[in-house]
């Protein structure tokens, strides 16, 4: 048995836990204790992401319970390629944070770190119930980064976010409840074989189960009607805080693919694939709705957000299409939309502090200190976002395009990804000719461009041009995790002791 | 039984969304509470309902299902901390925005 398969969640939870003990410990300490461990997240990840792609599927039995009977974690490339992700995400976000913004609440660097646990936690598990404690792990820290530096603006966002994830951790409890009641199993492997063998009587209810698990990981992936919390709640969050929550969608995204693929997959019997006819329109919808959310935002951090539920979109028509080419393709956009998405935040954040009162809305504001070294950062990360070549969004939109053949399906999707792509351009273009061009002459001394920031929110965005360098290892890796997922018979394995 | 329990559930998750669909945080707040207990004794349902049926093997001949048990235990707990945590969510926004309202301000 492989004992770094738990390194992920144990790490920051210790981490988290001393820093909570040790609340009253000189600041310079506790950040680099954070930082330490948000940085060993890195390599530990990328080890386990090689590991991963040596092909075989690893689990590791809790307590040395055997599945299905105890909790097992489950490590293959898919979420060794979310660790990584989130790792790296996390990194950087928390770099920024530490020039500055912890300072503004109480026990910021533990919430981070039990934030990295529970997003860890959800992406590593194997067991539906599990899967359930982990959300709630990753909740209660984001419900307190949320507000994180107080004002009223937050707290409302957060009250709004915090009620209805709570009615969503209802639903999803409902829903595991039937799962368990039908199937007597809570392992995701285990209930797969149950679905596939369940009688026709029995799928009516395990159908409404597992629509309801859709409504409860589309409230966290921000999927059409459900979207409507989040560019409030990322809008209205300190930057660092919205820059981790880049990963947050993705962890609902992660648990569709995870839940459809393995327990209502290719192999559930009447029930196989149900969600697809639903996610096909809702991915369009999205799309479409959230260019025109980030066409009509008065703020550059709403505007971001709005970016956030075009990329939900984007990434959710990749899944809906159902194949394993496409699901590589949404995997690839999926890397790509979280460190952009982050590096924006963290830009924004780095423009609006030039702007004194007028902060990130887009009116004729004072001069920027920095309009060029800015400039370029927006420039860079406006055509990454936007999809635009040479930069990472057009490879992974590309990729998209190309997983479907001219079809009915084709017709729907080629025009919406491509007018959205055009409305993200006009969106951006008008935002980054209000904020660089539309200046008065006074500039506003107060705020000098610090150095420590500019570089986590550079890292973020360079990683862009970065994905298109070394994008042929990366589409191979994500092909062979696509093709993984769908695999059923590998996750069977790991019910008898098989793959250790 | 089934049926008791059944009007149980229906009646408590009714209510709490009643209650949920308010304006006003406090009643919000117990209509989550209501709808937690209402999921909390779901779970628990989903054991399936038998009297006298110990959870142990060995000390009757039919025996309960533990794990429903411990999950609503996990449930509880979980349930507990947030509704703590709503509260004091609530109370700072009133605290901040001067109104109990959701939204932050009296509608016109």
């Amino acid at each position: 048995m492989n004992h770094a398969l738990i390194l992920p969640i144990l790490l920051p939870m210790f981490v988290g836990s001393l820093l909570l003990c040790g609340a009253h410990l000189r600041l310079k300490f506790k950040r680099l204790l954070s930082l330490a461990s948000a940085g060993l997240l890195v390599p530990l990840s990328l080890w386990l992401l090689l590991q991963a792609d040596q092909g075989l599927l690893q689990s590791y039995a809790l307590g040395n319970w055997q599945a299905p009977f105890g909790i097992v974690l489950l490590l293959d490339r898919l979420s060794a390629l979310m660790l990584v992700v989130t790792a790296v995400l996390g990194f950087f976000a928390l770099a920024y944070a530490v020039r500055g913004d912890d300072e503004r609440g109480h026990n910021f660097h533990a919430l981070f770190q039990f934030q990295l646990m529970g997003i860890n936690g959800a992406f590593l598990t194997g067991d539906l119930f599990n899967l359930f404690v982990f959300f709630e792990i990753l909740l209660i820290a984001s419900y307190s980064l949320l507000v994180h530096g107080g004002g009223a603006q937050r707290v409302r966002a957060g009250l709004h976010y915090v009620v209805l994830n709570l009615v969503g951790s209802a639903f999803f409890l409902i829903a595991v409840g039937v799962l368990y009641g039908i199937t007597g199993t809570l392992n995701m492997a285990d209930m797969a074989q149950r679905v596939a063998a369940a009688d026709a009587d029995q799928a009516p209810l395990l159908g409404a189960a597992g629509l309801l698990l859709l409504v409860v990981f589309g409230l966290k992936a921000a999927v059409l009607p459900l979207y409507f919390w989040l560019p409030r709640a990322y809008a209205a969050s300190t930057a660092p805080v919205a820059a981790l929550f880049a990963i947050m969608t993705k962890v609902g995204l992660y648990s569709i693919i995870r839940v459809y693929t393995l327990i209502f997959g290719d192999e559930a019997g009447s029930l196989a694939n149900m969600v697809q006819d639903w996610l096909w329109p809702l991915a369009l919808l999205t799309l479409g709705l959230g260019v025109i959310g980030a066409l009509a935002a008065v703020t550059l951090q709403g505007l971001v957000a709005y970016l956030m539920v075009v990329s939900v979109g984007t990434l959710l028509a990749g899944v809906a299409i159902g194949t394993p080419q496409a699901l590589s393709a949404a995997l690839f956009y999926l890397v790509h939309s979280t460190w952009v998405a982050g590096g924006l935040f963290l830009l924004a954040d780095l423009i609006s502090r030039q702007r004194g009162e007028k902060h990130g809305d887009l009116v004729q504001g004072p001069a920027l200190q920095n309009p060029h070294v800015l400039g370029a950062l927006f420039f860079l990360g406006a055509i990454a976002v936007a999809g635009l070549p040479p930069l990472s969004g057009f490879i992974g939109k590309l990729l998209l395009l190309r997983a479907l053949e001219p079809c009915v399906q084709a017709l729907f999707l080629w025009p919406v990804v491509l007018v959205g792509g055009l409305g993200m351009l006009i969106a951006l273009s008008r935002a980054g000719s209000t904020l660089f061009w539309r200046v008065g002459r006074d500039q506003l001394d107060s705020a000098e461009l610090d150095r420590g920031r500019l570089l986590a929110c550079l890292g973020l965005l360079l990683l862009s041009p970065l994905l298109v360098v070394f994008a042929a290892p990366i589409i191979e890796f994500v092909d062979a995790a696509a093709l993984q997922v769908h695999d059923l018979a590998q996750y069977r394995q790991t019910l008898n002791g098989g793959a250790q | 039984m089934e049926a008791l329990f059944a009007v149980t559930l229906g009646i408590l998750t009714a209510s709490g969304v009643y209650l949920l669909l308010r304006a006003r945080t406090f009643p919000v707040v117990m209509g989550l509470t209501l709808i937690s207990y209402a999921v909390n004794l779901f779970l628990f349902a989903m054991g399936r309902l038998q009297t006298g049926a110990a959870s142990v093997i060995g000390r009757s001949d039919v025996y309960g299902d533990p794990l429903p048990q411990a999950l609503v235990l996990t449930a509880i707990v979980i349930g507990f901390a947030m509704t703590a945590f709503l509260v004091v969510l609530a109370l700072r926004s009133v605290g901040e925005t001067q109104t109990d309202h959701v939204d932050g301000r009296e509608s016109a």
